[in-house]
């Protein structure tokens, strides 16, 4: 017995062999469990150790997770009943428990400090929170619903394939048109001002499917090209479903009504800033151009001539330089901020006594938009915000 | 017990390996997976839905296709025209009739042969109830060949052709995905004149194709390949109204034959 290697498989088997006389032979190269004649010895086996690597599975490859009907099913359940238990808990009535109130119970429940609100306790629908899944395409014998399935993209190319349709029979009515002798180039033409093609983005929400920048173009293009026909007005409902208003900039401005004081003269109030500096300016009407800055006079508060510019710019880009009084208060910042905070100002208030076409005017000029430049801040281990420290060799 | 030891041991083969011999099972292509067949609920009498397979094989032409397209028909669709000596394929020599000032002129008898065996298998697929898929790569035709697919509740891909759409479907359209039991292609070569990948693909995943080549095409690892034009307008839409007349006899075929044969095992 001492002679025979414990390791080794042929001296085991000889060993067993010889100990019990079963005539059923162990071979350690089997992995498998071999049933022997007459099972008095434990099984000796060989053990197969399997590395994780072989078992695990690669789980990137799988795609994104997906979530079976029945899951979604217990999801919502399991929603409803908990949003019945939020309200018990907050002492309000189940039956009208709203989204606001669910999210207000969580957020005193479950009270976080984190900065990023997506990180933060939620609870939503189970339709809100789960990516919504692709039906299944095709039906029990296999055989795909939609006669463009096999290209991959379906619903894309079968809109294409429908705007290409369009196109044929805007043609085929130009010919019959051409036929009869009633062919002319002078047609309704599809009103394209104010609106804007759609982006990808949009196009991929109405396709419930991603496409790329390419497609987008392409279908784009043929758009354009029916637009090109003489009679393409035929299809003019069918175009506008894919054109977005555009939104007008100049309606987003808040125009303060005109306020008039006890001698019945029209004034107009606005704020500005710039820098660290605000200023409030009250522009009168039926005036002869004359500007006060915090009680004092602007020659003197501003001897420098650019900063005087500054404040009359709004006047002259509106022809109205002796027609305002104005009236100011400054205060923070230096000596340009000061100035263009009361050219904001002033331009904000004189939006009452101007047109809409004016007030356009002047957005694109740039009178109204607070100019969003400020001090950088020094970051460490520079001088100041992008000097960096002298560079020394040694 | 041996059929479940087949099973296991040949886990890869696509086949259905029927579990006993009443029961008929759709041997449908399913990439890649063994066990899961598409059990088609046949009817309780297995001779009424044997008749209705094996008695099609019986008749060289039990869809009368024939009759479908003449000679002068092809001749008058242009069919015959070839391209030019200098685009002329090697292995494209025996189907052309001759050449003339420079033109290479296709044999319309090696033609109406070919046309015949290939709407023949067509219609026989169709009756079978199989997914035909209609590739083209020709722009000019696309929304043709789309229409007449749609028409007769086929497929088409006329579009690009993506690189793993039949070699790689489960990761392409999902699992489970039942792959076209045959191609037809109306023209084999894609927009840079090279062969199309799906030919290639489709020998690699044992679906049967049809192929109408041109004389500049490589008929090697089509099934039917069908000699003929396939740039003229009135050529390709004689092969789309051929085909789509071909599906439809088909189907209707058998519709009559279920109602026939489910009849009769009424009566019987």
């Amino acid at each position: 017995m001492s002679k025979m290697a414990a390791s080794s498989g042929r001296a085991l088997k000889s060993f067993v062999q010889g100990c019990c006389g079963c005539s059923s032979v162990i071979l350690p190269s089997i992995a498998r469990n071999v049933i022997l004649q007459k099972p008095a010895v434990t099984v000796l086996a060989r053990l197969v150790c399997t590395s994780s690597t072989l078992q695990r599975k690669n789980i990137a490859a799988a795609g994104p997770e997906k979530y079976t009907q029945e899951f979604i099913k217990k999801q919502i359940e399991e929603f409803n009943i908990g949003k019945r238990h939020l309200a018990n808990m907050m002492g309000e009535d189940p039956e009208t428990f709203t989204q606001e109130g669910i999210d207000r119970a969580i957020a005193y429940l479950f009270p976080s400090g984190l900065f990023e609100k997506r990180a933060r306790p939620v609870m939503k629908h189970p339709d809100e929170i789960f990516p919504k899944q692709r039906a299944v395409q095709w039906g029990e014998d296999g055989r795909p619903f939609h006669f463009l399935f096999y290209t991959g993209k379906q619903s894309y190319y079968s809109l294409m394939h429908d705007t290409f349709g369009k196109f044929l029979d805007i043609q085929k009515y130009q010919d019959s048109m051409r036929a009869e002798g009633l062919f002319s180039q002078d047609t309704k033409q599809v009103n394209l001002i104010g609106s804007r093609w759609m982006i990808k983005e949009e196009l991929e929400e109405i396709l419930v499917q991603p496409i790329s920048d390419h497609d987008c173009l392409r279908f784009i293009q043929l758009l354009e090209r029916i637009l090109a026909l003489p009679y393409c007005s035929i299809e003019e409902e069918y175009i506008q479903r894919f054109r977005r208003a555009l939104e007008v900039q100049s309606k987003k401005q808040k125009i303060e009504p005109l306020q008039y004081d006890e001698n019945e003269v029209a004034f107009s109030i606005g704020e500005g800033r710039r820098k660290t500096a605000t200023a409030t300016a009250t522009v009168r009407d039926n005036g002869s151009g004359n500007i006060t800055v915090n009680g004092v006079d602007y020659l003197l508060y501003f001897p420098v001539l650019q900063d005087r510019e500054q404040l009359m710019f709004p006047f002259q880009f509106l022809d109205r330089l002796g027609k305002h009084d104005m009236e100011c208060k400054v205060t923070g910042g230096g000596r340009s901020a000061q100035a263009g905070a009361i050219r904001l100002a002033t331009a904000r208030a004189l939006l009452s006594f101007i047109t809409e076409n004016e007030v356009e005017s002047m957005r694109q000029a740039g009178l109204l938009t607070p100019d969003p430049r400020v001090k950088e801040r020094q970051k460490p281990g520079q001088e100041g915000a992008r000097r960096k420290f002298t560079w020394n060799k040694r | 017990m041996a059929v479940g030891l087949l099973k296991k041991a040949l886990p890869r083969l696509g086949l259905a390996v029927p579990a006993w011999p009443g029961v008929r099972c759709m041997t449908s292509r399913l990439y890649g997976t063994a066990a899961a067949q598409t059990q088609i609920h046949q009817p309780d009498n297995s001779v009424g839905s044997d008749k209705i397979l094996t008695e099609p094989l019986k008749h060289p032409d039990f869809f009368r296709l024939s009759e479908l397209f003449s000679l002068k028909d092809l001749f008058d669709a242009r069919v015959h025209l070839g391209h030019k000596i200098g685009c002329r394929h090697r292995l494209m020599e025996q189907y052309l009739f001759g050449c003339r000032l420079e033109q290479d002129i296709l044999d319309l008898d090696q033609t109406m042969e070919h046309l015949q065996q290939a709407l023949n298998f067509t219609a026989h697929v169709a009756y079978r109830r199989g997914i035909i898929l209609f590739v083209s790569r020709n722009r000019q035709f696309t929304h043709l060949i789309e229409s007449m697919a749609r028409d007769c509740g086929e497929y088409a891909h006329c579009r690009y052709w993506q690189g793993g759409l039949l070699t790689n479907a489960n990761v392409q359209y999902g699992k489970g995905v039942r792959l076209p039991d045959l191609i037809v292609f109306l023209s084999t070569l894609n927009n840079v004149f090279q062969q199309h990948v799906a030919v290639r693909d489709a020998a690699k995943m044992n679906i049967p194709t049809v192929g109408i080549v041109d004389s500049n095409c490589n008929p090697s690892l089509l099934t039917y390949p069908v000699p003929g034009n396939d740039d003229s307008g009135p050529a390709v839409e004689l092969y789309c109204k051929l085909f789509r007349m071909t599906i439809n006899r088909a189907k209707d075929k058998r519709r009559q034959m279920e109602i026939l044969y489910g009849l009769k095992s009424q009566n019987d």
